[in-house]
């Protein structure tokens, strides 16, 4: 039982568990509460598209968790992290193209209606199983998972590092979109996937649908939170960070630091392809353009905000970044890149420790000078 | 009695002008145009185009269009946004009276095609070039008698050729065992692939002995022709897209193999070198005579190796020289640097694409046999590009930086406890590296669409470019660009421009599996960082 009495009395510990509690309470409670119960015409009411909104961004911060598992932790800046995510997407987007049934524009039981656009006789083999909710669910994980093992084992055991790796990464999910942009791989071209009517029977357009969707990514991000945690916590979590500081080393002492970095990125993966299967029934639609080059980059940004190595940090990160990005590009779209490049210079320079880092520094601060 | 009627006729046949007589057909045909039955319709628009008269075919075309108007006098008229010109004097002739002539389908399609062939009689040679590749994809007999008629009077001699070839593609249908055989013999020259299809089809229904045995022959050499020139079309091109990845991915070579560090702002750098090449452009449309204008690209070389130079050490100085052995944290600054250059640009000269024009010394081409055109901005790209190649070659072997820079390439602390001031070696490679982004903004200006988001286009291939070809050497990225723009350009008629491009990737991907420092590694006790 000492793990877990060292859970609970190192101060720190109590910490952790007072703000996870506390943040369960706000999304948990607070949000549906505000939506639900108070009046549309409340000062404080959260309009049902706000808690869509919220969800996404719940979304972005468990991709911001995953991404920071494998940089913050481990060193490895994957810049292809994007597609981790949109393959999840996808592989839910199938499932619900399944669900349609004949109930699309053309009234095709057995094709989704892209297919029967392009003349498609009968469904790709890719595409078996995904009538079956817990196959696609899989696949949710095992895609992603399966794609960042062997990517990551041909790339960590050759020793790629650094900025190799990024740039291999990068032309990973840059591969990737050209391929799904192909009508003839079968995944909607251009277009996606997209029209979806239901998820597991619930209608995607009812508020309580997306309530429950929203819910569910709370306590995926919860899980991850935990999850998380308890691996940067364990031995294995300590080899991460040695290799991260010091990889040579590392290796020297005997530990495999392809194993690490392999667990690392794959854990990483399934996190972002979970991501993505909840954040696509929520936006309604996934298209080639999740796979594009600058989405990966922009996720290394909200770790780098939030603060990369720290539990809560990325989790900050993505809710400040999109947050902002949803306010500027609305109230003044022609300056949100400008915010955005100053914000990648700004927090690189002089933020390294993003804002979980610069909280820390004034606490640092106000308990020196109180200590004086 | 008879002898002096002969003579009389023959006296007035003397008197009568050739041209007065011709004036007389045509005019006799044109009137025949407002017949009663569409039949006749259509048999006086053959007649009129067999005159073979170039003049005919505006006749024809106001015809199929509905605009040729009948008087009540017979006058055929030609009618223009309201008023009606006489075709024969060309003069305009105003009338209350006139009335269309009616078409229907038949005749539409009849005056149409005739109005094409009679193109072949067009005082423009374009024009006839067209009219005879218009006839070759609509052979027919009377059309051949045409082409030969043109062919009598045809004076230029690419045109002349093109007659040649497609009478006898349009012979190869004829009835006559002999003309067939001419018609063959005649084809074993082209290496044109529809020529090809069409002795294929030849062959398939062909019985005369003599004439399959030459048509097979005549087929394997235009074959053996056809691959050959695509596979130098392909070559051409796959070099001319490495020399533009090579262009692209030369500063990026030069500033990763000696700080390290990753420039994701280097696609801007490209762009705005491309910017610098309008902005240039529009300064000498503006304040200098119209003759200078073909010189506007010599002096945009300078201006946007400068421009881009500035804005580089600029970079160099003010942002990425604190993010020294950081080189992720540098990656993800110099990315910020981009979407900041590309919303500036956006700014300044909005988001839709420029125009950049080629001088004229660069449009045009060498036309090549098969339809294969070897165009002059490819070709001077791929000169400038390994100009660019060489002039740094020599910079790096013969000058005092080259030295220091390959110094602090090979062992940074090294080079720095030998007394080289790695910091403004530093600064000055990051100028040159984007320098050279900027003149090679200079070079994509001319083959493609000028816009704020140019450099993204280019930043995945180029880093690709230099991390198959290795990083810091100058042959790697020159080996790596040419031999994947080779590479993508073959795979492209097999697998489709996306696929092949994926497949390149895939390929890198797996082969840095095996070199993980490139094709061509710096050699030597580099320290792994």
């Amino acid at each position: 039982m000492h793990s877990l009495s060292h859970l609970f009395l190192n101060p720190g510990d109590r910490r952790f568990w007072a703000g996870f509690t506390a943040l369960g309470v706000l999304f948990l409670l607070l949000v549906p509460a505000l939506n639900l119960l108070l009046p549309a015409d409340s000062a404080l009411h959260v309009p049902n598209y706000m808690v869509t909104l919220i969800g996404k961004y719940l979304c972005y911060a468990i991709l911001a968790m995953a991404m920071n598992l494998v940089w913050g932790y481990c060193g490895v800046l994957s810049l292809g992290h994007g597609a981790f995510f949109a393959l999840g997407g996808y592989a839910i987007g199938m499932y619900m193209m399944r669900s349609i049934g004949a109930r699309g524009v053309y009234g095709n039981a057995d094709l989704p209606d892209f297919m029967v656009f392009l003349n498609w006789k009968e469904l790709p083999w890719y595409w078996l199983g995904f009538d079956h909710f817990w196959f696609a669910a899989l696949m949710v994980m095992a895609i992603p998972g399966a794609l960042a093992f062997v990517f990551g084992w041909l790339a960590f055991r050759s020793r790629i590092n650094g900025v190799y790796l990024s740039i291999v990464t990068q032309a990973m999910t840059y591969a990737l979109m050209l391929a799904f942009f192909r009508n003839e791989m079968g995944f909607g071209g251009n277009n996606g996937l997209t029209d979806f009517k239901d998820i597991l029977g619930f209608d995607l357009s009812q508020d309580a649908t997306k309530m429950g969707l929203y819910l569910l990514t709370t306590l995926v991000l919860g899980a991850t939170f935990l999850l998380v945690r308890f691996v940067t916590a364990s031995k294995l979590g300590r080899v991460m960070m040695a290799v991260r500081d010091a990889e040579s080393r590392v290796r020297f002492l005997g530990y495999s630091v392809t194993g690490v970095k392999l667990f690392a990125f794959t854990l990483s993966a399934v996190l972002a392809g979970i991501a993505g299967a909840l954040y696509v029934p929520q936006v309604g639609i996934i298209n080639p353009s999740e796979f594009s080059p600058a989405n990966s980059i922009e996720i290394a940004i909200w770790v780098a905000v939030g603060g990369r190595g720290t539990l809560l940090g990325p989790v900050l990160g993505a809710f400040a970044v999109n947050g902002a990005k949803t306010w500027l590009t609305g109230a003044a779209p022609e300056l949100w890149l400008f915010a955005l490049g100053a914000l990648f210079i700004l927090v690189t320079l002089a933020l390294p420790k993003g804002l979980v880092g610069l909280w820390a520094g004034l606490r640092a601060r106000v308990t020196e000078k109180s200590n004086d | 009695m008879r002898a002096f009627h002969l003579i009389l006729a023959l006296a007035a046949l003397l008197l009568a002008t050739p041209s007065a007589r011709a004036d007389d057909d045509f005019s006799t045909a044109l009137r025949a145009l407002n017949a009663d039955s569409y039949a006749d319709k259509i048999a006086a628009a053959e007649a009129l185009a067999a005159l073979g008269e170039g003049r005919a075919a505006p006749i024809l075309d106001a015809l199929a269009d509905g605009r040729l108007y009948v008087t009540p006098d017979g006058a055929i008229l030609i009618e223009q946004a309201g008023t009606y010109l006489e075709p024969l004097s060309q003069k305009i002739v105003t009338t209350d009276k006139a009335e269309a002539i009616t078409v229907n389908n038949r005749l539409r399609g009849v005056a149409r095609g005739a109005a094409g062939r009679l193109a072949l009689f067009s005082p423009n040679a374009q024009a006839r070039g067209a009219a005879v590749e218009a006839i070759m994809n609509s052979p027919s007999d009377e059309a051949a008698d045409m082409v030969r008629a043109a062919l009598a009077k045809e004076s230029d001699a690419t045109i002349k050729a093109l007659m040649v070839t497609a009478l006898a593609s349009l012979d190869l249908s004829s009835d006559n065992a002999g003309h067939r055989l001419a018609a063959v013999t005649q084809l074993a020259d082209s290496s044109d692939p529809s020529v090809r299809s069409q002795i294929q089809r030849l062959l398939e229904t062909e019985t005369d002995l003599q004439v399959r045995k030459v048509a097979e022959k005549t087929l394997g050499s235009i074959e053996f022709r056809v691959t050959l020139m695509g596979f130098v079309a392909n070559l051409f091109q796959g070099l001319s897209l490495g020399s533009v990845l090579l262009l692209a991915a030369i500063g990026l070579a030069v500033t990763f193999g000696v700080m390290g560090v990753i420039n994701m702002a280097h696609g801007e750098m490209i762009m705005l070198g491309a910017y610098t090449t309008f902005a240039v452009q529009q300064g000498f449309r503006a304040f200098l005579p119209a003759d200078l204008i073909d010189l506007y690209l010599v002096a945009a070389l300078p201006a946007a190796f400068l421009v881009t130079a500035l804005v580089g050490m600029g970079l160099e100085r003010g942002i990425i020289r604190f993010l020294y052995g950081r080189p992720l944290e540098t990656m993800l600054a110099t990315w910020g640097i981009s979407l900041v250059l590309q919303q500036v640009v956006r700014q300044i000269f909005g988001a839709s694409n420029m125009e950049v024009a080629n001088p004229s010394w660069m449009t045009g081409g060498w036309d090549l046999a098969g339809g294969f055109t070897l165009t002059y901005n490819r070709v001077v790209i791929i000169l400038f590009c390994l100009a660019v190649l060489g002039g740094l070659a020599a910079l790096l072997r013969w000058s005092s930086f080259g030295l220091h820079m390959r110094a602090v390439t090979q062992n940074r602390p090294m080079a720095s406890a030998m007394g080289i001031p790695t910091g403004r070696v530093d600064a000055m490679t990051f100028g040159l590296g984007s320098g050279i982004a900027g003149i090679a903004g200079v070079a994509l200006s001319q083959i493609g669409n000028v816009s704020p988001n140019l450099g993204q286009g280019y930043i995945v291939d180029s880093f690709m470019v230099v991390v198959f070809g290795g990083v810091g050497s100058l042959w790697g990225t020159l080996v790596g660009a040419v031999s994947l723009g080779v590479v993508n350009k073959f795979l492209e008629p097999y697998a489709g421009a996306m696929l092949g491009k994926i497949l390149v990737l895939v390929f890198i991907i797996l082969f840095i599996q095996k070199r993980p420092r490139g094709l061509f590694a710096l050699k030597g006790r580099s320290v792994e960082s």
